[in-house]
């Protein structure tokens, strides 16, 4: 089977010839008009479309948007924020960069109708600090959107005043977890916060009602109050619904970023077909599906089950390449979604160095605050560092396993997943790679890709 | 503390933008670190009490994010993308050929005094790996030919300077 | 006395036993109830709840309810409601109890949870503990007992950190033995409300640092030791003095201000080593002051007062008192108490005053509040003097009363219980005019004027009770015996109030004994007594005294009394 062609939804005017950054070029395009109707719209209305379309967050728990909005405590008698995560810093992830640098006025809307459906008067965006050139274009189309007075207040004579601004981080991964941003918003180190009691619907910035949304997904907001909820929920697969954008990078003829109906295109279609399969003379080897922290799968591994399609159960026998690209299905088999970041291995790779790669990130990034991660991380890192760089032990593997196994749901927060699920996965679907790493590293050329 | 008057005048706009002034911690420490290209220990008591916070509160922050140094660097920032997809398309030998055309290793600043090479984790932009960011512009698909133009034209520019 | 409002209660079942606590205990406190150890370093009770060591990690179930009818889910192998166990171990520090709550604290869950934050936490430890002064009262020492693995599989670098940095004048840091529990930052934050430590750089490097140029300082620094859980945070007036499990406990009480902070000495073979706060909810919480810390330091001077002195003769007690009996007989005496002095020696001085119908006069002390646990009166026990009768009002700071009487020639015999008389404003005239019977423990210019000298016992070396600014009567004990040749200010007392009554007959001066005639004779005291005395004290009505003008402005515990409504 072929593979299906683009749903480019998010992506419509991305690298487009002559599609700019500033608003006249939006509003030229059709710009602002969806807010301008949603505006006339009560609220709860918008709210209840969102609920409808079925939009799950693109950042990468995907969390029902919909739900995340309806828990908001707006009986507080608090201001309710918004936060807009452009953190985007999962490694493997690069769309949100598109969105910001090229369409920023489209994620603008997305957030402006989103203030207006939660009753927020004020919004943030945290942008990642990588991004300098992206926080001056949101500062400008800002300014340009203030200036035509949809953002700021009393906008297009509606009494509703919303302001939004924009705060750059500085660096730190964990920014990336909701209440780590909080935290970091508030001028504090991005130490996450426990839940209960902190959830950010009811104690979230300053203690307010929150809510902590990723750009992709409020840019999803702008096109499901476009078209309906209904409408938009028919995009996609059930449970599944709307457009993805899937990144691909690593070892494949072209990488980049492709925008599909979620659930319509299978991860063989998207390597092989849209990506060109592997490089000159390689063949694939392994693949992380959503993230560097999703679990790793193996070319070759198959996985067997009975899954719902329709109303009926109906048994599935996949290889990696038959899996679809969605939600639940990449979580059947064991891994998942997560932000949409899919990153190809092939045969050069040594898993052992690749796993040596993440567990280097993971150590650095820890934010240090609880027992398991600040530790756990890092030692999964001395671990495979050694092996690397000095004496590997053939019994490491299972040692890292176990030290991954006492960090994973015993931490604050999610990132406590994110640092152990690489290496459970590695050591369980390469575990002879790891057993036999001591003797081929001797026997390995010179010459050969560095990853640690 | 010794700033610009357009630093002066864009920490009195950005501290506004927050219901509770600690907010503006960050944004504070980019500006000035822009201006005076790192974050001295006057300019952490400076904002500290510009924000009404305790010293420890900032300098807390500036060791925890790693976009803030408190010590001056080169001229041009050379930050290589060590993560994952940039690795396995080449990361590291990129990183390799910065530091042998400058001649320094890195996390320090070359003998020229022009460069500081850096390792730094993901930027975002996996899909044209290797990148590099040289102080605030992305460079992307850096090969070792790539590292060599891009040294190249910081050598020239340097030339011209002097 | 008003009853506090009875806290709702709510059962939930610790590891099979039903206990009910008050709604929105936390699952280590009601753990406790049921002498359930809930392992943990980061949470205090007195401090906010971080949850950031992941040692209180439990197995959480609630009751099973049906979602659409929300009616209970009933297990028929017990007939007891269904309990949906959550997949997930939950930290007990932020559970908080609600109906039918589940925990398990000994699934093999907790267990394999419990040897693996056991074994991150000592990885990087520097595994020191002969040399570490933490050692004999170490929470990674009784976990790693308790909850560990017994074995070490890093063989990896251990992380390299500061040691031995001075945080500030008391306290000594050593950052690789931290376990980033962030219970110091916590106590200078919320409690101290001196913000001068914080975390530096990230993950397993994190360090523990006072901001360069600043110092832990604050006047309760030493509290970060007492709460830090392992060997990172010690004093450095006690480290590497005496290993903590030869030392003996005794229950005492700050005497630095009439806050009556609760306090433990802890001493080996009759020295002091220490002391540290103990835990009293009305009072002090877990806190204490570092200047009251030092003041063990006052037993072992050369400025003790060691024998008795009959007109700047050494001499013997009983001789002493007969000297003493003598002046009485000549009248014209004056009591100069002391809020300084145990409530069982004022009321002795009381019954000393009423037998030589001497007028009695208290010294007042009085410095600023620090707004905690150190009070503007910076005697212990002036509330006791009032409850006694030994005074009626509140005392001044200088005997003007007393000065003009011994002008005024009325005044021939002085006898004072530990006041320096010319601190409170007598000159060393008006001291030569009378003769001086001095009961004290240190050397002063009065006790050098002084015609008969008792040497006497300082707080750790007696028993007795002090009423504090709350009407809080509180005991304190006997830590150590008492300084060679000084003797019981309660047995000097009794003499003299034997010698001083027209019959003569012997008055108590053990304390249970004197506590039956204290409480026959003080109707305030109630029915209690010094030995059922509960040790975080009693509550006594105070209204008696209400509406004097105290010296104290509000500390922890306590408020000032709303000023009385004028009446029209």
């Amino acid at each position: 089977m072929s593979a299906p062609s683009q749903r480019r939804l998010i992506f419509q005017h991305i690298d487009e010839p002559g599609y700019t950054n500033d608003l006249a070029c939006y509003l030229k395009h059709g710009g602002y008009e969806v807010m301008k109707r949603a505006f006339a719209r009560k609220p709860e209305e918008l709210i209840d479309e969102v609920k409808k379309s079925g939009l799950r967050g693109r950042g990468g728990a995907g969390f029902p948007c919909g739900v995340k909005w309806t828990l908001v405590d707006r009986k507080s008698g608090k201001p309710i924020y918004l936060v807009v995560n452009a953190d985007e810093s999962e490694p493997g992830t690069f769309k949100d960069r598109y969105i910001i640098h090229q369409d920023p006025h489209q994620m603008i809307e997305g957030i402006m109708i989103s203030c207006h459906a939660n009753n927020v008067k004020q919004a943030y965006i945290y942008i990642r600090g990588e991004f300098p050139g992206g926080a001056r274009i949101l500062e400008k189309a800002i300014a340009e959107a203030r200036a035509a007075n949809f953002v700021g207040p009393n906008i297009l004579g509606t009494n509703y005043s919303c302001e939004i601004y924009v705060h750059r981080g500085a660096g730190a991964y964990i920014c990336g977890e909701e209440t780590g941003l909080i935290e970091s918003l508030e001028g504090k180190r991005a130490y996450p916060r426990i839940k209960p009691p902190y959830f950010p619907a009811v104690l979230g910035l300053d203690q307010c009602p929150t809510i902590v949304n990723n750009v992709e997904t409020l840019c999803h907001v702008k096109h499901i109050v476009g078209m309906g909820g209904e409408a938009y929920s028919k995009i996609g697969t059930p449970n599944n619904t709307g457009t993805r954008i899937l990144c691909v990078s690593g070892q494949v003829q072209r990488p980049g970023y492709y925008e599909y109906e979620v659930g319509k295109i299978t991860m063989g279609q998207l390597l092989n077909e849209v990506c060109g399969g592997p490089l000159p003379g390689r063949t694939f080897k392994a693949v992380i599906p959503g993230g560097s922290s999703a679990k790793i799968l193996r070319f070759g591994e198959r996985f067997k089950g009975k899954r719902k399609v329709g109303a009926e159960m109906v048994d599935y026998d996949w290889g990696v390449e038959d899996v679809p690209m969605d939600f639940d299905s990449l979580g059947m088999i064991g891994t998942m979604g997560g932000s949409g970041g899919v990153i190809v291995m092939d045969d050069s790779v040594n898993m052992v160095e690749a796993l040596g790669n993440i567990n280097e990130f993971y150590a650095h990034e820890s934010c240090g605050q609880c027992t398991p991660c600040r530790e756990g991380s890092l030692w999964m890192k001395k671990i495979t560092g050694r092996m690397v760089h000095g004496e590997g032990r053939s019994e490491d593997g299972a040692l890292l396993k176990n030290v991954a196994d006492q960090i994973a749901g015993r931490t604050i927060c999610a990132f406590g997943e994110a640092c152990a699920w690489p290496t459970q996965s590695f050591v369980l679907k390469f575990g002879d790679e790891f057993k036999a790493y001591p003797e081929a590293k001797k026997n390995a050329p010179a010459d050969s890709l560095k990853l640690v | 503390m010794n700033l610009k008057p357009e630093t002066f005048s864009r920490i009195d706009e950005v501290i506004p933008h927050y219901p509770v002034k600690r907010s503006a911690a960050l944004p504070l420490l980019h500006l000035v670190q822009e201006d005076q290209g790192y974050i001295s220990q006057e300019a952490i008591e400076w904002i500290a009490a510009k924000l009404e916070l305790q010293p420890i509160n900032i300098y807390e922050l500036v060791t925890f994010y790693p976009m803030f140094r408190q010590k001056p660097i080169g001229r041009r920032h050379i930050k290589v993308c060590r993560t994952l997809s940039c690795a396995l398309m080449g990361g590291y030998k990129a990183c390799g050929e910065f530091e042998k055309q400058f001649n320094t290793h890195r996390g320090e600043i070359s003998p020229d005094g022009e460069v500081t090479i850096e390792f730094v984790e993901c930027l975002a932009s996996c899909g044209t790996a290797p990148v590099v960011m040289i102080d605030d512009d992305l460079h992307e698909k850096v090969d070792c030919a790539k590292a060599r133009e891009l040294s190249a034209r910081i050598k020239t520019e340097a030339a011209t300077r002097q | 006395m008003i009853a506090p409002p009875k806290p709702e209660l709510v059962t939930v079942n610790i590891d099979g036993r039903e206990i009910a606590v008050p709604k929105g205990t936390n699952i280590i406190e009601a753990a406790r109830m049921v002498s359930v150890d809930v392992p943990h370093y980061c949470y205090h009770p007195k401090l906010t709840v971080v949850g950031n060591c992941r040692m209180c990690l439990v197995e959480m179930g609630l009751p099973a309810v049906d979602p659409a009818t929300k009616a209970p889910i009933m297990d028929p192998a017990t007939g007891k409601q269904k309990i949906n166990w959550m997949p997930r171990p939950t930290i007990g520090c932020a559970t908080n109890a609600s109906p039918g709550l589940h925990i398990r604290t000994t699934s093999p869950m907790v267990k394999e949870c419990r040897e693996g934050v056991m074994e991150f936490l000592l990885i990087n430890h520097p595994l020191d503990c002969p040399i570490c002064d933490q050692a004999g009262e170490c929470k990674l020492q009784e976990q790693a007992t308790g909850y560990g693995r017994g074995y070490s599989r890093f063989i990896e670098q251990k992380n390299v950190k500061p040691k031995r940095t001075l945080l500030g004048p008391r306290v000594v840091l050593d950052d690789e033995r931290c376990v980033l529990c962030s219970r110091c930052i916590r106590f200078c934050k919320e409690v101290a409300k001196d913000d001068v430590l914080g975390f530096i750089d990230r993950g397993s490097y994190s360090t523990l640092t006072a901001y360069p140029g600043k110092k832990l300082e604050n006047n309760y620094s030493l509290n970060t030791v007492d709460i830090c859980p392992v060997g990172a945070l010690t004093s450095t007036d006690f480290r590497f003095k005496m290993r903590v499990w030869f030392l003996k406990q005794t229950n005492s009480i700050d005497t630095e201000s009439s806050v009556g902070a609760n306090t433990v000495v802890w001493s080996r073979e009759g020295v002091i080593y220490r002391l540290t706060p103990r835990r009293n909810d009305a009072v002090n919480d877990t806190w204490m002051a570092d200047s009251g810390r030092l003041l063990y330091k006052q037993v072992r001077t050369d400025d003790r007062l060691a024998t008795v002195q009959v007109n700047g003769a050494e001499s013997g007690r009983d001789i002493a008192v007969n000297a003493a009996s003598e002046r009485f007989k000549q009248g014209g005496v004056a009591i100069v108490g002391s809020g300084r002095s145990s409530v069982e020696e004022q009321f002795l001085a009381k019954k000393l005053a009423a037998a030589l119908k001497a007028p009695a006069y208290l010294v007042s002390r009085v410095g600023k509040g620090d707004n905690l646990l150190i009070s503007a009166d910076r005697n212990p026990n002036v509330r006791g003097a009032l409850v006694t009768g030994l005074i009626q009002t509140l005392p001044s700071a200088h005997l003007t009363e007393l000065a003009a009487s011994i002008d005024a020639g009325r005044i021939k015999t002085v006898v004072s219980l530990g006041e320096d008389l010319t601190a409170a404003g007598l000159s060393a005239a008006q001291l030569a005019k009378v003769s001086v019977i001095y009961l004290g423990t240190h050397a002063n210019p009065t006790s050098a004027a002084a015609k008969i000298v008792f040497p006497g016992l300082t707080v750790f070396e007696k028993n007795g009770t002090f009423v504090n600014q709350q009407f809080r009567l509180q005991k304190f004990h006997k830590a150590v015996p008492g300084f060679t040749g000084a003797i019981d200010d309660l047995t000097v007392l009794a003499k003299l109030v034997a010698a001083a009554s027209s019959s003569g007959t012997a008055v108590a001066s053990e304390i249970n004994a004197l506590w039956t005639s204290l409480a026959a004779e003080i109707p305030a005291l109630g029915t209690v007594l010094f030995k059922n005395l509960p040790e975080t004290g009693l509550l006594l009505d105070s209204t008696p005294w209400a509406g004097l003008p105290y010296a104290e402005s509000a500390t922890l515990h306590y408020q000032l009394a709303q000023p009385a409504l004028a009446t029209a």
